[in-house]
């Protein structure tokens, strides 16, 4: 069983609920006016707040609570008028005031829910909340000798804290439902996605039950930090609960955590009395209150959610969906395809350009696509343009985008006009005699060279074997040096060989 | 003792007096400061906890620099003290615990910045109950402070060192906290003016937090002028580090009150300068739970009041008793959790011997905490804890609601309310301290209004069993403390309580 | 309903206090005696009345007040572990802990 995409597993159905925490992208933290930067040195990066040394009290940072408006807004969450922080007390060296201040009974975001494509079928994971907490400090095991370092520079650094609905019914399912959170959060630029950093940690609750029975009881696999990670570890976990059960044992409920060397899931040791948090409102921060105007004012200001563009790309232009997905990977190459539409209104052929050559090209170079490096989209609207109008064919298009304008834009700073870029073609064509040969009379000549140099090939064809044909088309291509238009040639091999 | 002393050394100033004298370059803030150092070196009262005399003097010098070229501001180059619950740059913080031995704050209180940049020289850090928990001063980690009217007595708390400075004249005025009656109760048994302004008047930022909900600073000192010159240049909103400040410009509370003291001279009309002023005695104040020596200099206070043109009306707050319980789950609550930060990991006191994490965290905070601390922490863990928060905090957060209309529903009947601070005189160092809820019993006339979050006051109105100083309780409504330090500052006018002196203080 | 001996251990465990026996005897009729006084808020009827958590919202509603993004806050290190027990390479040292 590597990937259960759905159904049952040895007749056990998977049940999966995620908890994820994303690290805001805010300049200080959520109740400080420290610094968030990643990798400064040790507790450089840490205020009186942070330390909480005697006599510090927080204060919220507004960005924070901007950013969980914008999450709400995009998982069409219900964000509360007024909200409140808690102060859950537990005892941890990188937790310096003793207590993590979160959101327990009224959290900002309410409800929502994250839709995508699996296998072609449209999944719906509900969300139950989504509330905003402080991060806490580092533990550092390594460096030293049966002590441990802490290091809070990462305390109090602003987390949302996404809880879903145990709706996910296979690992392939799970992972899909992250993969789409990381593309929304990134899409809106509340979380810069980085999970290797730990900005996109993900706790993942797996239980199975024979279909029709209650939920069984679940284990909690904690800070899963990447995608294949988080696969093997619902995978491994998923096959550990069936053969307990299948063993007559029962399954207790624990937290655990993936060793990627063994590829296996272990118990934590418990934080003790974890059971008891003492919850209670934080007597240093009145109710959050979010005014309808705000949530208006943020919503005016969001852009157009991957899955929404895409959907409008499949009725616009009648792409496909995997297509219109692939072009809204995210928001810059989504920008480059319609900004390259509008300016040649062929949105077929610009999406065969940008899935195609730009996309290897950008997988070859790892550059991304709004990088100074790469032609913008008026260099490849003007290319396509002297395509689609034949005066060059597509391969040499390729050629010109590729090559000469790379060098074009290196060399030229300012910025062209649609115009100006084709006439720079223009030039080039003329200057390196690029243009398709469309003259069938000055073709038939060159093809009929070919075919008395190649009779060989022309009984065989005539014998039946096609593939003859396209060593000949290969033939008469190189004699025009690539120019040919190869349908064209095609075409009138067929004929003259009848 | 009789009259008020008519030796006018400089300690026998207050406030306002020295700094008129400093404005006047009668005197230099340094010669001012060294004259209550040597006092403060001298004393034998355990109010102090630190002093630094370079820092002071320098402090002071500075303050001179400031007269020198003109300045002319109400409190500059005038010493005080701040109770040390307060964090400072430049003198030890310890909130009066082991847990704090020696620990120094790389930030001074908002409160303590405030008061410096009016040019006031600190003498250094006042002694009080741990963690500003207690009502005698005896569960300082140090050492109890001793009351000057009779140093066999406790001064009252948790502002304990501050109320026996200022009663004996180490210092013309002094800050203190009050979460539950810790500024109004001493100031009380030691007969001095101390006020409790509105919750959130003052910044909390950089006091050692007991109770966030309850906590307030205010200053104490010998008279409602000295108050209302000290809370002027102590109030204001914090926005940028207190949450519940409030957004509140600072007020002047002093310009009245001199204006009040000029024109009483002569004019006639001023006999009844109070007239059309509602004071509502609660009954709830005035029962058997009160001692009878309190009772009698309140009630003669009132007279007074009665005298100068107020008029006395009774008012109902029926749930004055439930107010201990009430307070006494929310408070514990609250500070169970603000201490869990005391752990031995980033400061603070760690024990020498222990074998894992766990192990390090029990020995260090069980040293470092007091027994009263320690009791409060057990209280605020067990009521919050899984199955009792309901019956606990809850219910209690909801009886405090109740508390608090109760007192809005009273203020449409009068503009003040008033009553005794405290049940008793201040009592003999060790006799309550087996009992813990004896002590907790002997807030009852101020907790009520701490829950509220009102502003409150204490004014000396006289003398009881022993001769020990009795205050009255003067309680306004939200953002009224102009209002209550005017109706003190009549009183004051009309009065000397505030002016007599322990023997001996001198 | 009177706390027991157990009642003291869990709750000195949460607040992580360690307590002699004799301190346990101690603490636990202090506490009993307390939760006498306490017992007296039984009596009151609290039905539909909301918590108050705040003072100030007692006069209206109460919003956190919500500061810009922007840090300003220097290193502080130096100054802020200069009481603290054991600091090793800008680090605090605490004995190891196992996850």
């Amino acid at each position: 069983m590597s990937t259960t995409t759905s159904g049952l597993v040895q007749g056990y159905e998977v049940v999966i609920g995620f908890e994820t925490h994303t690290q805001l992208t805010t300049q200080s933290k959520l109740f400080s006016r420290a610094s968030t930067s990643f990798g400064a040195e040790p507790n450089t990066n840490a205020s009186a707040v942070d330390f909480a040394l005697p006599g510090a009290l927080p204060v919220m940072n507004k960005g924070a609570v901007q950013r969980a408006i914008e999450f709400g807004l995009a998982v069409n969450g219900h964000i509360a008028e007024s909200s409140v922080f808690a102060r859950k007390n537990y005892f941890y060296p990188d937790l310096p005031k003793g207590y993590q201040i979160s959101q327990f009974e009224i959290p900002v975001v309410q409800g929502g829910a994250v839709e995508f494509f699996l296998d072609g079928e449209k999944k719906t994971v509900r969300l139950v909340r989504a509330h905003l907490e402080e991060d806490a400090g580092k533990s550092l095991h390594e460096d030293f000798a049966d002590m441990t370092g802490i290091d809070l520079n990462r305390a109090g650094t602003p987390l949302l804290e996404i809880v879903t609905e145990p709706d996910m019914r296979s690992t392939a399912e799970a992972v899909a439902y992250a993969r789409e959170l990381h593309k929304i959060v990134t899409w809106i630029g509340i979380c810069d996605g980085n999970m290797q950093e730990g900005s996109f940690r993900c706790d993942a609750n797996v239980s199975v039950r024979k279909p029709g029975e209650p939920l069984g009881t679940r284990r909690e696999i904690k800070n899963l930090n990447s995608f294949k990670f988080m696969q093997q570890a619902m995978d491994y976990e998923v096959r550990w609960q069936i053969e307990q059960l299948e063993d007559g044992h029962t399954i207790q409920q624990a937290t655990v955590l993936f060793d990627p060397d063994t590829g296996e899931t272990r118990a934590m040791r418990s934080k003790e009395d974890a059971a008891d948090y003492r919850y209670f409102p934080d007597p240093d921060l009145p109710p959050l209150m979010i005014g309808r105007d705000w949530v208006e004012k943020v919503k005016l200001a969001m852009p157009k959610l991957p899955q929404k563009l895409a959907e409008s790309f499949v009725e616009k232009y009648g792409l496909s969906a995997y297509d219109a997905a692939q072009l809204t990977q995210n928001p810059e190459f989504a920008k480059y395809f319609q900004a390259l539409v509008d300016l040649t209104g062929e949105a077929k052929a610009c999406a065969n350009w940008m899935l195609g050559e730009l996309t290897a090209y950008l997988n070859r170079t790892g550059l991304p696509v709004d990088d100074i490096e790469i032609p913008g989209p008026v260099y490849m609207a003007a290319t396509i343009k002297r395509v689609l109008d034949g005066t060059v064919n597509a391969n040499v298009g390729k050629t010109i985008f590729f090559e000469f304008l790379v060098k074009v834009r290196k060399t030229r700073s300012e910025l062209f006009e649609l115009a100006q870029v084709v006439t720079e073609i223009d030039k080039f064509i003329e200057l390196h005699d690029l243009r398709q040969i469309n003259d069938s009379s000055e073709l038939e000549k060159i093809i009929d060279d070919v075919l008395a140099a190649n009779a060989k090939n022309v009984e065989e064809i005539r014998a039946g074997n096609t593939k003859a044909m396209n060593a000949l088309v290969g033939q008469a291509m190189k004699a025009t040096k690539g120019k040919a238009n190869p349908a064209q040639v095609n075409e009138l091999l067929k004929k003259k060989i009848g | 003792m009789n009259a008020m002393s008519t030796n006018l050394d400089l300690h026998d100033l207050g406030v306002f007096d020295l700094a008129a004298k400093l404005a006047a370059g009668q005197v230099s803030s340094v010669e001012v400061t060294q004259h209550f150092l040597n006092r403060v070196k001298s004393e034998q009262l355990g109010a102090f906890l630190a002093t630094d005399a370079d820092v002071s003097l320098a402090q002071a010098k500075a303050a001179d620099v400031r007269l020198a070229a003109g300045e002319r501001t109400p409190l500059l180059g005038v010493p005080l003290a701040h109770k040390d619950v307060f964090v400072t740059r430049d003198f030890a913080t310890t909130a009066g615990s082991n847990m704090l031995a020696n620990y120094r704050s790389p930030f001074d209180a908002t409160v303590v910045s405030k008061l410096a940049q009016a040019g006031m020289v600190s003498l250094g850090k006042l002694n009080c109950d741990e963690f500003a928990m207690g009502s005698g001063n005896e569960n300082s980690a140090y050492f109890p402070a001793k009351n000057p009217w009779d140093t066999s007595r406790i001064p009252g708390g948790s502002s304990g060192g501050s109320a026996a400075a200022v009663a004996a004249r180490l210092i013309p005025a002094a800050t203190g906290t009050d979460t539950g009656g810790s500024i109004r109760q001493p100031a009380s048994l030691t007969g001095i003016t101390g006020i409790k302004p509105t919750y959130g008047r003052c910044s909390r930022y950089g006091m050692v937090a007991f109770a966030s909900s309850l906590d307030q600073a205010g200053p104490m000192a010998r008279s409602a002028l000295d108050c209302a010159l000290l809370l002027s240049a102590m109030a204001g909103p914090d926005l940028d580090r207190d949450s519940t400040s409030l957004d509140m410009p600072a007020v002047d509370y002093a310009t009245d009150l001199i204006a009040a003291s000029l024109s009483r001279h002569g004019d006639s009309a001023q006999k009844h300068p109070l007239k059309g002023l509602k004071i509502g005695l609660p009954k709830q104040f005035f029962g058997a739970g009160c001692a009878p020596d309190v009772l009698l200099a309140v009630r003669s206070a009132l007279a007074e009041y009665e005298k100068l043109g107020a008029m006395l009306v009774e008012v109902d707050l029926p749930l004055t008793e439930l107010s201990i319980p009430v307070y006494y789950v929310i408070a514990p609550a609250e500070a169970s959790s603000n201490l869990s930060r005391f752990d031995g990991v980033r400061y603070g006191h760690r024990a020498a011997n222990y074998t894992d994490l766990t192990d390090m965290y029990k020995k260090s905070r069980s040293e470092g905490f007091g027994d009263e601390a320690t009791r409060r922490i057990m209280i605020g863990a067990y009521v919050l804890s899984h199955g009792y928060y309901d019956a606990y905090y809850l219910k209690a957060q909801k009886i405090r609601r109740l508390i608090a209309q109760d007192f809005q529903k009273a203020f449409t009947q009068c503009d003040i309310i008033a009553g005794p601070v405290s049940p008793t005189v201040a009592w003999k160092i060790g006799d309550k301290k087996a009992d813990p809820v004896a002590n907790y019993l002997a807030d009852i006339y101020t907790l009520s209004s701490s829950l509220a979050g009102l502003p409150g006051m204490s004014v000396p109105a006289g003398f009881g069993e022993g001769g020990m100083p009795v205050g009255l309780q003067l309680i306004g409504n939200y953002f009224k403390e102009a209002q209550l330090l005017g109706a003190a500052h009549q009183f004051q006018m009309a009065t000397d309580w505030h002016l007599r002196k322990p023997e001996g203080s001198v | 309903m009177a706390l027991t001996t157990q009642d003291i251990a869990r709750v000195a465990n949460l607040a992580r206090l360690e307590l002699r026996p004799d301190e346990t005897e101690r603490v636990l009729g202090q506490l009993n005696g307390f939760f006498k006084l306490v017992a007296q808020m039984e009596a009151v009827n609290t039905d539909g009345v909301e918590p108050l958590a705040h003072p100030a919202a007692i006069l209206g509603e109460v919003a956190l007040r919500l500061r810009d993004d922007t840090p300003n806050e220097p290193n502080q290190r130096d100054a802020s572990q200069r009481s603290a027990p054991a600091v090793e390479r800008g680090l605090f040292l605490v004995p190891k802990v196992i996850e």
